[in-house]
């Protein structure tokens, strides 16, 4: 059998999307075949390894087990959502600065469920900042580091003076 | 994933026909979708259509508190119920197991409802190439198979363990479920409500087709009890249950008065130990006790092939819960 196409509006990064989509089409292949939205990857899509890990209305959530058509009425933020113009959000200028990553193919889910973290907690803790990212897997084991760039984004959100003199001294 | 077609409902009687509506269950219910679009993707569950309880106005979603104890909505997310302080206070057990169960990304998605009805992990069931007996087949492929991960008890035909971290902490709290049908609601205790599958039920709860699962209603727990959830694990985070404990004590000058234990990971269903229990009450709380609890507890259990290193993982489990419950300190 087939199914009908759903006219379908999805707002991402703050811009709303028109779609004409079958409704098994999971967000993440909305996003990187029907929006080129490419950042979010795709590796298990069983929830089983967090790559592509988006925000829907500010929460870490899987885009793999998302339907598009379930997701109307809500913000969905991806990594191409986070720089400001020419400016990195605090948690990417981190990861770089941390050197939080070897193959880069999990970053962009680690930084997405940091980005809910902190949206929520813009103080966390070490424990809270593991706990974020345990629903991501790094084959490469950047784990110590992407730690680190979770702890410099957190200054940096807290105290954006003092983290950025903090850093250039290294 | 096989094309279907996706509705939203405006009241729970359309819905409970529309689920009802098709001979070979063809119409399924979506939650928060991380159970069923594994199925899906795998092609184990080919629904035609799906109806989006999100949307569905009328179904409960949140914590509430009531006179006696608490209810919790079927919509509720996995972390609300992990981070929810009136609920961490009242029922620590709960709490507790659902932030060991999945990952933030799943607890932010997950409902409690979808959480009760996922369904069986066993790598048989999950793989679209072989039909085993809980999808329809003849037999059961783990029986005699790789069944490290497999029942101690109420196995046979199927010995697939239940998944969920969440079911037998509400069974140690015996809570209710109460459901919507066609026919008008019922209230279903979860002791009966999860149900060892048979030949003509090859499930692992009494929901029929056409039921909704609205709200789970937890009781008031006498002042002064304690309870955990324990749960062991191949590693530390993201996995299911290798065995669980949900353990719930009341201690009056070093007797135990009240005990309940339930374990996971060790049966279809989650699997109360009733007998250990009553020997729990009127015992001193001391480790000779609980390591005699411990025995007693896991006297039945049979192991398959693989599956006797649980037997010894669960004994353990059992005697920490009741040593860190009775714990004066
Ligand atoms: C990688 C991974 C790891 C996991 N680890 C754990 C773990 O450690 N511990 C644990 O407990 N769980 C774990 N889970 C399971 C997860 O918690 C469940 O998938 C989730 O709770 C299901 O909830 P849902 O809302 O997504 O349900 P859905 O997938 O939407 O639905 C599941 C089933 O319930 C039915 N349903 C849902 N709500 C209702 C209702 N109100 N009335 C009638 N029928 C309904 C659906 O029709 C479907 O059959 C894991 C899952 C994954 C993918
Ligand atoms: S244990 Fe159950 S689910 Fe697994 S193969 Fe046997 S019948 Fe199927
Ligand atoms: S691609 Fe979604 S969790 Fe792996
Ligand atoms: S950097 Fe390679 S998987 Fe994480």
């Amino acid at each position: 059998m087939s199914s009908k196409r759903l006219l379908t509006t999805l707002a991402i990064n703050g811009i709303e999307h028109e779609l004409a989509l079958e409704p098994r089409r999971t967000l993440l292949d909305a996003l990187r075949h029907d929006l080129q939205l490419t950042g979010t990857k795709k590796v298990c899509d069983m929830g089983d390894c967090g790559a592509c890990t988006v925000l829907v209305d500010g929460r870490a959530m899987y885009a793999c087990l998302l339907l598009a058509v379930d997701c109307t009425d809500r913000q969905i933020t991806t990594i191409e959502g986070l720089a400001q113009a020419d400016e990195l959000d605090p948690l990417q200028q981190a990861f770089i600065e941390a050197d939080a990553f070897q193959c880069g193919f999990c970053t962009a889910g680690q930084i997405m469920s940091l980005k809910g973290l902190l949206n929520e907690t813009p103080a966390p803790n070490d424990d809270q900042i593991l706990r974020a990212v345990t629903g991501n897997l790094c084959r490469c084991g950047a784990y110590r580091n992407i730690l680190k760039a979770g702890r410099l984004a957190a200054d940096q959100v807290a105290h954006p003076e003092e983290a950025r003199h903090a850093d250039s001294t290294h | 994933m096989r094309p279907f077609d996706y509705v939203r409902t405006t009241t729970l009687d359309e819905t409970c026909q529309l689920l009802g509506q098709d001979g070979d269950s063809s119409v399924r219910a979506l939650a928060g979708g991380t159970d069923l679009l594994t199925l899906m993707k795998k092609e184990i569950s080919v629904p035609t259509q799906l109806i989006d309880l999100k949307r569905l106005p009328d179904l409960p979603s949140g914590i509430t508190s009531t006179a006696q104890g608490m209810t919790i909505g079927t919509l509720t997310t996995m972390t609300e119920i992990e981070t929810n302080v009136q609920l961490q206070e009242k029922y620590p057990l709960l709490a507790e197991a659902a932030a060991v169960a999945a990952t933030p990304q799943l607890r932010n998605m997950a409902t409690i409802g979808g959480n009760l009805l996922q369904r069986p992990r066993c790598w048989y069931y999950r793989n679209q190439l072989v039909n085993c007996w809980l999808k329809g087949g003849d037999e059961c492929q783990a029986q005699d198979g790789e069944n490290q991960l497999h029942a101690l008890f109420g196995g046979g035909p199927c010995y697939a363990v239940h998944p969920s971290d969440l079911a037998p902490a509400l069974l140690a709290l015996e809570a209710t479920v109460q459901l919507r049908g066609p026919g008008g609601e019922r209230m279903v205790p979860l002791a009966e409500f999860y149900a060892l599958p048979e030949e003509k039920r090859r499930q692992e709860t009494q929901l029929e087709k056409d039921e909704l699962l609205l709200n789970i209603h937890l009781p008031g727990l006498p002042a002064g009890t304690r309870s955990t959830y324990l749960k062991a694990m191949d590693r530390k985070v993201w996995a299911f249950a290798l065995v669980g404990v949900a353990a719930i004590v009341r201690l009056e000058e070093q007797k135990i008065v009240d005990a309940r234990l339930v374990l996971s990971g060790v049966a279809p269903i989650p699997w109360r130990v009733t007998a250990a229990e009553q020997a729990l009450v009127g015992a001193t709380a001391n480790e000779a006790t609980f390591a005699e609890i411990a025995e007693f507890a896991l006297a039945d259990a049979q192991s398959l092939s693989h599956n006797a290193y649980k037997i010894t993982l669960a004994k353990s489990l059992v005697r920490r819960a009741l040593t860190m419950l009775t714990d004066e300190g």
